[in-house]
């Protein structure tokens, strides 16, 4: 691993190098997790628990006719056998999405999509749980499946949605963002237009820890507590408040360690709520722990957008404007997370890094018979489909005008001087040096060097293929004037309490699936207040000991929870000026601060550090005038603006010719985050992202076949890339804080999925050229590689 | 957590033991050695067996033993054996070709060559590879010891000569001097069952010339060798053009099906491809082993 610019030594570290504030740090909650001592959803064993299994449809579309239990209800050790009918009696067959829509918890009259929920066995064990499922004979009318979604506006096709009144087709929305006249009027006069299908297949999150839930319902005091594996605790309480008729504050949602998320534990699962049904119809807790086959065919899935896209230019490579039109496949059940004035999320920043004039977009949503979802994988709300589309077709482009991909890329970002950038869609992007980065990732990789050296292998008839791609993110949603979901604004809070001998708890509303918020956010109250991370517990992931807010997703942690953090820390520390003054008998005006300390200006000597200012907070110091005796504060923050990461990412591939095998051979990620709180974090998550990357440009897709049968549904079909497949990562970094931000961090969690599969997809097409080929569709698998390059005459190499 | 249907289980102590158990309980009763093949689907519920017969106290039948001109393998040898053994990386570089691209570490610990073999997936690697090198297993029941080819063995997708009362104890393969083997494997991830594969085996008369043959293919719908290309070989001087017409041959034989590995037409070109590249391969490490002393494999006393 290369890391340019390595920070300079923390100024203000402790002895052992330990930084007071920003700075690499080791992870706090690491050691739990690689002793084992991790807690999980399903380590949680509540006395008299019983266990929960979902009988799931074998197939994707078919009438519910009947449906028999007793011979499951009769295995030793089942203790209930719920069925949607008896849902439907509790008002609780249908609950809504996250999408203004609902879906169905267990099926009443339809099977939407193979694997969808149609019984829950309740045991006194898993295993006579899961045995009782082969007992429920039920009887399906099979009907024929909507599976391609460009047949599914057809008037013949199969309509998904027929228990709405009055729909007969599978249409969801139409959304448009740009100006389609001013854009078409562009395009019209441009000297070069460019236009291409890009597909960006269906993947799944496929987190490390699958979906689950332990509900609690106490009879006696009315109190559910739901442990679940849930990105956004607090939404998650509102929302079964909403559905179960519980009064909110008589429900507990715990979110304890959580095996990734990947947006994939954003949503809430009927298994979640059947969990709490069979608790409250037992009287018993209850866990639900869903299989890897069930979480790959049931759970949110993401992408699924069939793009058609447009470039257009002037002949000396000028980008003039950018159009697309997207028919989106959102499954069964509209359920995507997002925010609610968005149906196609932000994937109105498909126009990129690039000064445009003019650009439109317009998404068509549809239903078919698949599962529901479209939440995510590191997407941060569609981000990952625009930045695909907007970079394959710059390269399309290039290699149009036959200019190198890098120049072109070069010619057309924004610049520096054009911060904060109106971009045509809407959006303002708030800070940004792009050229910077892009150059320091062309060195890194040597830019120049590989190009020689891939003339030289074209030469010997060897496949070598360099990738760029240059992203911007819009993340930290968001702004409440704009954004909610489910009518939640997207703001976060924050608490934090210093205790009287100066360590102290935040408590945050925002939950970690592996991003090391304990450590991150206990390091921007270091920086702040000046006390080792060490000494600041953070608290996360249960609704009765932490502020409301809306959870972490879209990369949104640091730019929204990590400002409402800052902000409350720099609350405290005005506190403190105020104690520490009635402690040394001077004004507040006159102290000055330092890390960790507010002395008297002039004279540095006296001072008080904000332990012993605590301690006189909750001592007998006479306090002044509205001040109270504590070191506690609490905010809840709400963004101006988005934040807008970026970064420069070139990939090397070598592609076997005779085998279509395609080896990533290098790989330089250059992100811009902003302000770096833990690098050692920050490189952790573009490792990742990158790896994800890995995995969707050449491996992953989830594929059904005509009967709507899911065909990813194992590990064994549906790949993870392992470091068997990736090289060393080479990662390095410039620092654009975003302005409006209290410390200037932009977020980097989704940054290197959203970043490197067009650089992947970019270098694979880039090796395949001579053959005269400019695209190819995602995953670039080795039957895949391999067919593009058939019937194409050998290329004169 | 995918749960397996119910089922009993017993550990054998011998291999008169393990027979007994199997007789006893009849044709629901299994065999379990490595279980990585067992194990996944009896969690998928697609394996039903109704009592587990767990061979892994059986270690007589875990050896890798020199004994003249042949090498025994016993059936419960696992996958990291096959792998780390010096004398196997000598005598069969194609096994550790294979090896190297069976599964991962966690896997290969505990998969065991019998239980490849017994498996019989159509893209178990080692299948191709004892097919290609001559192998015989060695098969014992309640009546006895009975000795099998390899094209005895094979009865087809997931199905083999081995009766359900019956274990599979040893491999044994023929040492030939002036030998060299290859396999080669396209994956579309490390540790991903085959797309498509090929495992070439050939020996050199004293005159250079090719004395025996063979090449297997794996995931494409052949069970055994190619026969044609054995024929096309023997007594002929490698080269290249002899390479080419035993890779279209190849192709010719192989009967794969499109899946999401890939289609018909890849994975027959894939036959072509590999028996191509294992054929150079092997064939320069044959050269090399008869270069090298003379007669570097001659057969002696183990
Ligand atoms: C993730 C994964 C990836 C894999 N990838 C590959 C791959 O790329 N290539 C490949 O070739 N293999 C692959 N395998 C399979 C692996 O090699 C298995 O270990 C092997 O196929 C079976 O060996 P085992 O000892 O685990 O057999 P088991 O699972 O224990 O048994 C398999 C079958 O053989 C029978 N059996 C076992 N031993 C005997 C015996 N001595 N006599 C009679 N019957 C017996 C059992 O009853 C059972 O029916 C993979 C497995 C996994 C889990």
């Amino acid at each position: 691993m290369t890391i340019l610019q390595e920070h300079a030594p923390n100024p203000a570290a402790d002895d052992a190098g330990r930084p007071i504030g920003y700075g690499r740090l080791q992870r706090k909650e690491d050691p739990r997790f690689v002793r084992g001592r991790g807690h999980y959803v399903d380590d949680i064993t509540l006395p008299g628990m019983l266990h929960g299994a979902i009988l799931r449809s074998p197939v994707a579309h078919a009438r519910l006719v009947s449906i028999d239990t007793s011979a499951a209800l009769a295995h030793p050790g089942v203790v209930a056998v719920i069925t949607g009918a008896d849902l439907l009696g509790l008002g609780l067959a249908w609950a809504p999405t996250l999408s203004a829509d609902v879906q169905a918890v267990l099926v009443t009259d339809k099977v939407r999509f193979q694997g969808q929920e149609v019984a829950f066995v309740v045991a006194e064990d898993r295993y006579a749980a899961r045995d009782a499922l082969e007992l429920i004979e039920v009887d399906y009318d099979v009907l024929p499946p909507l599976v391609d979604a460009r047949k599914a506006l057809d008037p013949d096709a199969p309509v998904v949605r027929d228990e709405m009144e009055g729909r007969t087709d599978n249409h969801i929305f139409d959304w448009e963002a740009g100006n389609k006249a001013e854009t078409d009027a562009v395009f019209a006069a441009a000297d070069v237009v460019v236009s291409q299908e890009i597909v960006y297949p269906r993947s799944h999150p496929a987190p490390m820890e699958t979906c689950g839930a332990v509900a609690d319902f106490d009879a006696v005091t009315g109190k559910l507590t739901l442990y679940e594996t849930s990105q956004a605790p607090h939404a998650h309480r509102t929302l079964f408040a909403m559905v179960a008729g519980i009064p909110e504050h008589k429900i507990r949602i715990v979110s304890p360690d959580i095996g990734g998320g990947f947006g994939n534990k954003v949503g809430i699962y009927p298994g979640y709520i059947l969990a709490v049904v069979g608790s409250i119809v037992t009287g018993k807790p209850v866990k639900w722990m869903e299989d890897r086959s069930e979480n790959l065919m049931s759970t949110s899935f993401a992408r699924d957008y069939i793009m058609q896209g447009e470039i257009a230019a002037t002949k000396d490579g000028k980008i003039l404007a950018v159009r697309t039109s997207v028919l989106a496949d959102h499954g069964a059940f509209n359920a995507t997370a997002q925010p609610t004035k968005y149906p196609a999320g932000f994937f109105h920043i498909f126009t990129g890094s690039y000064d445009l004039q003019a650009a439109h977009c317009s998404v068509t949503g549809v239903y078919t018979n698949k599962a529901p979802g479209g939440v995510a994988y590191a997407c941060s709300f569609r981000v990952t489909e625009a930045v695909y589309l907007i970079e394959r077709l710059v390269d399309i482009l290039a290699a149009k005008l036959e200019v190198d991909p890098a120049e072109l890329r070069l010619k057309n970002l924004i610049k520096p001087e054009q911060f904060p950038y109106p971009n045509k869609t809407g959006w303002e992007y708030d800070s940004g040096n792009y050229e910077r980065a892009l150059r320091l990732s062309m060195s890194m990789a040597g830019y120049d060097d590989l190009r020689r050296e891939q003339r030289a292998k074209r030469d010997r008839g060897e496949l070598m293929g360099i990738g760029i791609s240059f992203f911007t993110e819009t993340v930290g949603a968001g702004p409440r004037k704009h954004m909610d979901i489910v009518g939640l604004g997207m703001n976060d809070g924050a608490e934090l309490r210093v205790h009287p001998t100066g360590k102290a708890v935040v408590r945050i509303s925002v939950q970690s699936q592996g991003q090391g918020h304990e450590t991150t956010f206990a390091q921007i109250v270091a920086e702040e207040i000046g006390i080792p991370p060490e000494d600041i517990d953070v608290v996360h992931g249960d609704t009765d000991q932490t502020p409301f807010g809306l959870g972490t997703y879209g990369s949104r942690s640091t730019p929204v929870s990590g400002a409402a953090v800052a902000l409350v820390a720099r609350k405290v520390r005005e506190k403190a000026r105020f104690i520490a003054a009635a402690m040394l008998e001077t004004r507040p005006e006159d102290l000055e601060w330092e890390k960790g300390r507010w002395f008297v200006k002039g004279d540095p000597s006296v001072g008080k550090t904000i332990a012993e200012i605590a301690m006189g907070a909750y001592g007998t110091v006479a306090l002044p005038e509205g001040i109270d005796g504590n070191l506690d504060a609490e905010v809840t923050y709400d963004p101006p603006n988005l934040t807008f990461p970026f970064g420069a990412y070139i990939c090397v591939v070598d592609v076997d010719p005779g085998t279509g095998h395609v080896a990533v051979r290098r790989f330089v990620a250059v992100d811009d985050c902003g302000t770096r709180i833990n690098p050692m974090i920050i490189e952790g998550q573009v490792h990742g992202g990158l790896t994800d990357g890995v995995g969707m440009a050449l491996m992953q897709f989830i594929e059904f076949d005509e009967s709507g049968n899911n065909l990813g549904g194992s590990f064994m079909d549906y790949l993870i890339p392992t470091a068997m497949e990736v090289p060393d990562w080479e990662t390095g970094y410039t620092v654009t804080p975003s302005p409006h931000h209290p410390i200037g961090a932009k977020g980097i969690g989704e940054s290197a999925t959203v970043g490197s599969p067009p650089a992947i997809v970019n270098a694979v097409v880039d090796a395949l050229s001579p053959f005269g080929i400019t695209h190819m569709d995602m995953p670039c698998t080795p039957a895949r590689v391999w067919a593009a390059i058939q019937g194409r005459p050998r290329p004169p190499i | 957590m995918q749960i397996p249907a119910p089922f009993e289980y017993a550990r054998a102590d011998t291999v008169d033991d393990a027979i007994a158990l199997l007789s006893r309980h009849g044709p629901e009763a299994r065999i379990i050695a490595g279980g990585h093949s067992l194990l996944p689907m009896m969690k998928l519920r697609l394996a039903r067996p109704e009592w587990l017969i767990d061979i892994n106290d059986l270690y007589e039948l875990d050896f890798v033993l020199r004994d003249g001109d042949r090498l025994r393998i016993g059936a419960l040898t696992r996958h990291t054996t096959l792998l780390e053994s010096a004398e196997i990386a000598a005598l069969f570089p194609i096994v550790g070709d294979a090896e190297r691209v069976i599964a991962d570490p966690i896997v290969r610990n505990r998969g065991t060559i019998g239980g490849s073999l017994c498996q019989a997936d159509p893209a178990e690697d080692l299948a191709t590879v004892c097919d290609v090198l001559g192998a015989e297993a060695i098969v014992r029941g309640p009546s006895g010891e009975r000795m099998l080819t390899m094209t005895e063995f094979h009865r087809g997708a997931y199905e083999t000569a081995v009766a359900p009362d019956e274990l599979l104890c040893e491999v044994r393969i023929p040492i030939r001097p002036r030998s060299g083997s290859a396999y080669e494997k396209v994956e579309r991830r490390v540790g991903d069952w085959a797309v498509a594969a090929a495992g070439a085996a050939l020996s050199f008369a004293e005159d250079g010339t090719i004395a025996v043959a063979s090449v297997g293919l794996t995931a494409v719908g052949l069970d055994g060798t190619v026969g044609a290309v054995t024929e096309l070989l023997r007594g002929e001087r490698p080269g290249e053009p002899l390479f080419i017409e035993a890779g279209r041959l190849a192709a010719l034989a192989a009967d794969p099906v499109a899946d999401q590995r890939g289609p018909i037409d890849y994975k027959r070109h894939l036959a072509d491809e590999l028996t191509r590249r294992v054929l150079r391969r092997a064939s320069d490490r044959a050269a090399q082993s008869a270069g090298a002393t003379g007669h570097p494999t001659t057969p002696q006393e183990g």
